[in-house]
């Protein structure tokens, strides 16, 4: 509507820098009094890196971290895909046949009872020591139950106004599917792959840490702790941070795009 | 020829166990085409099981209910009814004209076919320039509207509308009851309406049915002779107050059997 889009692209950009400029200043502020800490305490490296080392360490070994990242975000994402695919086929079969959930339910709360990390441990006793299988499997099954759980959310917990209403119209089931679950859910699924992107990279790190292949980003901030070089592990720690924000990131762009697809 | 008609129904929940509810016995009801009938009676009285008898949301446990001369599940399959609630029920994720067209979609229209009614619907309650803005960018009183010009896409004879003006204020419900009667009258729809309010059913409808709960039943029906031409000089009529103290006193009856437990609870007894 007119009227409503009065700002001008000058306001808005004063607005936004408004918004983000104190969470600059905040992380600036926050690196400056480390980097002070430790040159004024003279703190030792293997206590605490400063973080112009741990960018000088960045900067020289970019390509070895660029390489580690491939192959943890890699193993996030396959099983973020996989994870996600399965987890909406399973809540559709949920929220068709209620009797398989109150089968399944159990095991899923049992499931994330458990530390389900230590899964990891016995999947790669499942495979060969150079599979990335076992690691992929670990994050497919996190991200599975966070999407299942929200997206089997949504396709039932739809208004009683509206199926009532549908069912006025005469609809079928699977027009109510369509019509008033499905896009009832699509808010729910944006909102899990928004906790399932950042815990699918956190999952693929972690499962470096119970064997397997060592070569993703998990294993070299534990084998660069081993060596003391604390810099360079802290250089593995900013790039998993980096990975984590652009999983994230991508999540939080794939809702604007849907948001956008439904406003059309 | 009737528009809708009732016949020895009743609708018992849980029969044989425990929890039995007797929500309805030995209903009947006969609406000619163009009537407006109100159905007004304490909570519990099967106002609301009644109307979803009449939309076959629900499948009477005795009796028959014939909308169109066909039964109810058949009217229902033709969307020979539509339907109004409370919540305006609009899905929030459509435009204003996306949600008028749901109906239309189900029935297998065609593009063109749908938005040309979508508009038609929008002029009808006054509100063409929200064609494109979505359901929560409007007032309540807005989206009763659209809920309302949702329910008629279809043209169909008979519209079933259960405390739609429920959640408005007095002064947007006055205004609507007014816009109700105004489309009604504009499209000869026969209205079945459920309310709490008794000055409501009085303004707008030819027969005030009342309820009473513990069975469910129909106690009194109250003839309303305020013509068809009502405007808001009718709510300072001597006849508008005559129904009203008619309804109103057909309900202490209902209400009799329970004077004394709402005396003790010290419910203010309309």
């Amino acid at each position: 509507m007119s009227g409503v889009n009065v700002t001008s692209t000058s306001a808005r950009n004063f607005r936004r820098a408004r918004q983000v400029g104190p969470a600059i200043v905040f992380g600036v502020a926050f690196l400056a009094l480390w980097e002070f800490a430790v040159r004024g305490f003279d703190l030792k490296p293997y206590f605490l890196a400063a973080p112009s080392k741990i960018g000088e360490q960045f900067i020289k070994s970019y390509s070895r971290i660029w390489e580690a990242s491939m192959v943890s975000g890699g193993n996030a994402l396959v099983g973020l895909v996989v994870g996600t695919f399965l987890g909406i086929a399973m809540s559709f079969i949920l929220s068709r046949y209620r009797f398989l959930g109150e089968l399944v339910t159990p095991l899923a709360i049992a499931l994330n009872a458990i530390p389900i990390f230590v899964l990891v441990a016995i999947l790669n006793n499942m495979y060969s020591i150079t599979s990335e299988i076992p690691r992929r499997v670990m994050v497919t099954l996190v991200v599975y139950f966070i999407i299942l759980v929200n997206v089997a959310k949504g396709l039932t917990q739809v208004r009683s106004t509206h199926v009532e209403l549908m069912r006025s119209y005469a609809a079928s089931e699977f027009a109510i599917l369509r019509k008033v679950r499905v896009p009832n859910a699509v808010p729910y699924l944006f909102t899990a792959l928004k906790v399932a992107a950042p815990a699918s990279v956190i999952t693929a790190f972690v499962s470096e840490y119970f064997g397997g292949l060592q070569n993703g980003l998990g294993s070299r901030i534990t084998s660069n702790i081993a060596n003391s070089k604390n810099a360079a592990a802290w250089a593995y720690v900013l790039g998993a941070c980096l990975l984590g924000l652009a999983f994230y990131t991508v999540s939080i762009i794939l809702e604007g795009i849907a948001r956008k697809g439904e406003a059309k | 020829m009737s528009a809708l008609e009732v016949v020895g129904t009743s609708k018992i929940f849980n029969q044989g166990s425990l929890k039995q509810v007797d929500a309805l016995v030995d209903v009947n009801l006969t609406v000619s085409p163009g009537e407006f009938v109100s159905l007004i009676g304490p909570s519990g009285c099967g106002k609301s099981t009644l109307l979803r008898l009449i939309a076959n949301l629900l499948e009477p446990t005795s009796g028959s209910v014939s909308v169109n001369k066909k039964t109810a599940a058949q009217a229902r399959l033709d969307q020979d009814y539509g339907m109004a609630f409370q919540q305006a029920g609009l899905f929030d994720w459509r435009t204003v004209s996306k949600n008028i067209e749901l109906p239309l979609e189900l029935k297998g229209w065609d593009k063109a076919k749908r938005e040309a009614r979508a508009k038609e619907m929008l002029e009808l309650v006054k509100l063409p320039e929200f064609a494109d803005l979505y359901p929560w960018q409007l007032s309540g009183g807005m989206q009763q509207r659209i809920a309302i010009a949702r329910a008629l896409a279809a043209h169909p004879p008979l519209l079933l509308m259960d405390e739609p003006f429920g959640a408005l204020d007095e002064m947007t419900r006055e205004y609507m009851q007014g816009e109700l009667l105004r489309i009604c009258g504009e499209t000869s729809t026969t209205v079945v309406f459920v309310t709490h309010s008794i000055p409501e059913a009085v303004y707008l409808s030819n027969r005030v049915v009342v309820m009473s709960p513990r069975p469910g039943r129909i106690t009194s029906v109250i003839d309303v002779n305020l013509g068809s031409k009502r405007n808001e000089d009718t709510r300072a009529a001597d006849g508008f107050f005559r129904s009203i103290t008619a309804v109103r006193e057909a309900l202490r009856g209902t209400h009799a059997d329970h004077a004394a437990a709402n005396a003790v609870r010290g419910v203010e007894d309309r």
